[in-house]
């Protein structure tokens, strides 16, 4: 399951890398988007994929799935939803000043930097 | 504590030197600072009874020992004489400031703060024994000499001026580091008087000769050595008292110095000899001929100063060979050296007052305007005509003296018999006295045709008259010691010359009363000096009276062919290569910037992986593959190329809400249900979120990127994505220290009393991150309030301005 | 453009208090089983963000008289006086207390200090969340 995960991960990044590399504003949100899904699962896989239960107290259970990894995955979810909001209401407020959203156009010059 | 400390009681000054000037405005805050180098001066003159007989004192402050760097104040004659020196004439330049500023107009507190760093900077590189804190001093020196070029920092040439000399004395104070450490490894230490102490094994080592030229280096550029005396003339775009202190008495002066501390371990090598000498000699020369050139009064100045940097540099040469030679001359050499260093320090200093004065009485420089000043000005006559004659080298000024002395040292030289001197020799004594001709003539050139001539007075800026008496007490002061110092040589030489002789040539002797020295005016007809002096004055007032006629030949050097054309053009050349050269990665465009970071994470990761044999997979410890876990997959992976293809944003947005409930399908499968559920409603509420602020989003455009750009982005977006999968890989199968989950899962229960391990470490057991991750969520939201509620505000302006 | 939202409009009405009441269940929970501050803030956005697709923007305000923004420094607050209040009781910054007690009606309950902390991260998602829905929401 770990290869297979890896495997995902990897393409999730590749997807997310491909987009940010790009011209336009709206695919660079949507490449951050897939990064943190990906970033979220890496955090898991390398945490380990076993435990055969939720990590919730229970009678009779010993193997539970690694809580941390799942700790630190919830916080970067929230963040990445408050994160995505933000860069989102940045994109579409940029575009409205500057009525382009190609990034080549939107380049620093001598007189702004 | 010792009074090494006293280094650094003119920067501690500084520090109340705002406040003076804020609250008490009424009184010119140059009397406050004048109190700091009297006293510095009173107490270190107590020190001239111990130098007298040989002895010195230390006094330490550790800063670095590990590394062997401290604080030392070592004072023995050499050092102290320049520490007198600086807070001396430190404390007359101060006096004569406080003239010279207007106290409404300029902005005293950074000139103050300035001129007491400086103080303490130079004190340092005096008395500093360790080559690492000296080095600190030196640049510290180089920093408050570039601020105090550039005072008036609103003009254009203060601002070049001060650049300049920053960029030349900084190059040779690394050069001269480089120096030091060399020494640091010959010797194993970095004080100077344990260097001094093994020299004899440094002898032949392969960074000898290199130490030597660096250390040079350093000396040359900071004394304004040919070739690179040039930043000299344009430091004086500083208001007048900082060049008569830092450019003539004291900071140019730190090059000797560094000669002077380090004869005694160089002096055995030729390279030594000849480079100290010829380049002295050289400077001595080319300086006094373009002082001749000059217009500004200034300017004179500062090319006589090159050019009499230069003849102490080759007196200090010639000393060396006192390692060499039993002739006794050679031992005078240094006492020449030190007496003409003193002496120039009160005529050069006393002219430099006189020429603010000018400035400052009638609003020009320019001596071609000036004429006729002697009857309105006869103070300030009389004291340039006393520093003039002295700088001439004629009786009964202190100059004549050390000049005299100077010419029976190049004329010893001839007699050398080691390095070839035997036939190059000759040009010294040559050289010498042509430079002294030029010398004459522009003292005279100086005085006479400022103060004497045709009155021009109606033409001046201003209206001249003499100078208030608090601006003259200083230049009169310094005219005194001119006179004072040519009746008094023995005794000038036994308090101060004579310890610091000992200094430059300390096997030599172990008391200063041994340096074998008698300054006399009068020696005999037969003696050479005095005909060379004879002869000299007569050419010289020949020249002098004929000078408009031959000061055409100048004219003949091409514009295109000096010193600063060729600085300015390597400035130039350096500087558009630096730009094009940032010019070349900075594009100003954020991919380009992605591209550079995204592809050294890929390159130095992976390189990092395999070069440190980190890539280990451990296939036994996977769990097994799931049905539902490869369908998830199957639908994730197809959403993200939906996401990648989609042509319209509808689309796009539609799957990348597809893969965030894929996401979340996989939480469930790997048992965390927490996850699954905020992950499911989070996607939800960021689709809502999306559709919301879908009319205004641009819409899907591929901006006429070409097939080779998304094949660029392809290759590093493949390159991060491969990366990352060896990571997860790895990173899975080694664990380098056991983790604190089962820490977690055997506590939670007894010490958080919870159930759902995941929340408790959320609140309780790593709350701090929560603490935070909620403040950043709180800032988000604030952020795309502010975003649009100002950009709704600025509107609203707008419509009230129609 | 005017569309027909009764079948959405009433069903809203209805789930929305479902989902409003699950979602304070999960946070209540959160501490034994699934749940807590974030995925019972996140469930409440839920609900109001279902509200505003089915009414509009004035029509929820009118209903939910919350400043939202306030809602999120409320809850900052709440949380770090939470955290920093173990300092009065003269233990380490951010250390939680907890005990059991014996309430009618509920029985044996357990109360946390955590639990306050907790509901200072559920007001500080549901404001931070709502507040940038409202806001991009009532861009025009």
């Amino acid at each position: 399951m770990e290869l297979l995960m890896a495997i995902v991960i990897g393409i999730l990044f590749m997807a997310a890398v491909y987009l940010i590399l790009s011209r336009s504003l709206l695919k660079i949100i949507l490449g951050t988007g897939l990064l943190s899904h990906g970033a979220h699962l890496l955090i898991l896989t390398m945490g380990g994929l076993g435990g055969t239960s939720p990590p919730v107290l229970a009678d009779g259970v010993t193997d539970y799935a690694d809580p941390l990894p799942q700790a630190l995955i919830l916080t970067a979810i929230v963040i990445s939803f408050g994160v995505t909001a933000f860069i989102l209401v940045l994109a579409y407020r940029t575009y409205a000043e500057h009525k382009t959203d190609d990034m080549n156009l939107m380049r620093g010059d001598d007189e702004h930097d | 504590m010792g009074f090494v400390l006293l280094i650094f009681l003119p920067i501690v000054a500084a520090l109340f030197i705002p406040l003076l000037f804020k609250y008490l405005k009424g009184i010119h805050t140059g009397w406050f600072v004048l109190f700091v180098p009297i006293a510095l001066f009173i107490y270190y003159a107590g020190f001239i009874t111990t130098t007298m007989d040989g002895g010195h004192k230390v006094s330490e402050l550790q800063w670095i020992p590990s590394l062997g760097i401290s604080f030392v104040s070592y004072i023995d004659g050499l050092s102290l004489l320049f520490t007198l020196l600086i807070t001396g004439i430190g404390a007359l330049v101060v006096l004569y400031s406080i003239f010279y500023l207007d106290k409404d107009r300029e902005k005293l507190n950074n000139f103050y703060i300035y001129l007491l760093i400086f103080m303490s900077a130079m004190l340092g590189v005096v008395q500093s024994d360790n080559v690492i804190s000296l080095y600190l001093f030196w640049e510290l020196t180089s920093i408050s000499s570039f601020l105090l070029i550039g005072y008036w920092n609103t003009r254009d040439r203060s601002r070049f001026g001060a650049l300049k000399s920053m960029m030349i004395t900084v190059f040779g104070g690394l050069m001269m580091l480089g120096g030091f450490v060399l020494l640091g490894i010959m010797g194993d230490s970095f004080s100077i008087r344990e260097l001094i102490a093994n020299s004899s094994s440094f002898i032949g080592h392969e960074f000898f000769t290199l130490a030597l030229i660096l250390v040079l280096l350093g000396a040359f550029t900071k004394s304004a050595q040919f070739p690179f005396y040039i930043w000299l003339p344009d430091a004086m775009e500083a208001p007048t008292p900082v060049s008569a202190y830092l450019h003539s008495a004291t900071m140019v002066k730190a090059g000797l110095y560094l000669v002077a501390r380090f004869t005694p371990i160089f002096a055995v090598s030729e390279v030594w000899i000849w480079l100290v000498t010829g380049i002295g000699l050289l400077t001595l020369f080319w300086g006094s001929l373009f002082a001749v050139k000059q217009t500004d009064l200034k300017a004179i100045l500062a090319f006589s100063t090159v050019s009499q940097l230069g003849l102490i540099m080759s007196l200090l040469g010639a000393s060396a060979v006192a390692y060499h030679s039993d002739d006794a001359i050679f031992k005078f050499a240094a006492f020449a050296a030190i007496f003409h260093l003193i002496n120039h320090a009160t005529f050069k200093g006393s002219l430099f007052m006189i020429a603010g004065i000018i400035d400052h009485e009638t609003g020009t420089r320019d001596i071609r305007k000036l004429g006729g000043l002697m009857s309105i000005m006869p103070v300030s006559f009389t004291v340039a005509f006393i520093g003039s004659m002295s700088m001439a080298g004629l009786p009964p000024f202190n100059g004549f003296l050390s000049k005299e002395m100077f010419f029976q040292s190049m004329l010893a030289l001839r007699n050398f018999e080691l390095f070839n001197f035997a036939t190059w020799g000759i040009l010294f004594p040559v050289i010498a006295w042509v430079a002294s001709v030029f010398t004459f003539i522009y003292s005279f050139y100086f005085v006479f045709k400022t103060f004497t001539g045709r009155n021009k007075v109606d033409k001046l800026p201003k209206k001249p008259h003499e100078a208030p008496v608090g601006m003259l007490v200083a230049p009169v002061i310094l005219a005194t010691l001119v006179v004072g110092i040519f009746f008094i040589p023995n005794l000038v030489g036994k308090w101060l010359v004579k310890p610091a002789v000992m200094a430059i040539q300390p096997g030599l002797y172990s008391h200063p009363s041994e340096v074998d020295v008698h300054v006399a005016a009068w020696h005999d007809f037969a003696s050479p000096e005095l005909w060379m002096t004879i002869a000299l004055v007569g050419l010289g007032v020949v020249l002098y009276l004929t000078m408009t006629k031959w000061r055409k030949l100048y004219d003949i050097q091409p514009h295109y062919l000096s010193l600063n054309v060729l600085y300015d053009s390597m400035m130039m050349l350096s500087e558009n290569g630096m730009n094009r050269l940032s010019r070349f990665y900075m594009t100003g465009l954020i991919r380009t910037y992605l591209m550079y970071m995204f592809a050294f994470i890929a390159s130095i990761t992976t390189a990092t992986l395999f070069l440190k044999n980190a890539f280990i997979v451990d296939m036994d410890s996977f769990t097994a593959v799931s049905v539902y876990g490869i369908m998830t997959a199957i639908i994730l992976v197809a959403a993200v190329v939906m996401v990648i293809l989609a042509k319209t944003r509808l689309a796009a947005i539609i799957a990348l809400g597809a893969v965030g409930y894929s996401v979340s399908l996989f939480f469930v499968i790997f048992k965390a249900p927490d996850l699954a559920l905020t992950q499911l409603v989070i996607e939800t509420v960021s689709v809502a979120l999306f559709l919301l602020a879908f009319q205004r989003l641009p819409a899907l455009k591929t901006h006429g990127e070409t097939k080779r750009n998304r094949l660029g982005n392809a290759i590093i977006a493949a390159a991060v994505g491969i990366t990352v999968t060896l990571v997860a890989l790895s990173a899975h199968s080694q664990k380098m220290i056991p983790s604190i989950s089962q820490y977690y899962k055997d506590t939670v229960a007894t010490e958080a009393g919870g159930g759902n391990i995941v929340n408790v470490i959320l609140v309780d057991y790593r709350g701090f991150d929560t603490l935070f991750e909620i403040a950043v969520l709180a800032v988000a939201g604030i952020g795309v309030l502010a975003m649009i509620r100002l950009q709704l505000a600025r509107k609203e302006a707008k419509d009230e301005n129609k | 453009m005017k569309t027909n939202d009764v079948i959405l409009q009433t069903t809203t009405k209805v789930v929305f208090f479902i989902i409003f009441l699950f979602s304070i269940h999960i946070f209540f929970a959160g501490h034994y089983s699934p749940g807590g501050g974030f995925v019972g803030g996140l469930l409440t956005t839920g609900a109001i963000v279902l509200l505003l697709l089915a009414f509009d923007l004035k029509t929820v305000q009118k209903a939910l008289p919350f400043n939202f923004t306030i809602m999120t420094g409320i809850g900052l607050l709440l949380a770090l006086g939470t955290a920093s209040g173990s300092i009065f009781f003269d233990v380490p910054f951010f250390t939680h207390a907890f005990s059991h007690f014996n309430l009618p009606l509920f029985g044996e309950t357990s109360l946390h200090t955590a639990m306050i902390f907790d509901a200072g991260v559920y007001l500080v998602v549901v404001g931070a969340a709502i507040t940038m829905i409202q806001t991009i929401g009532g861009d025009t």
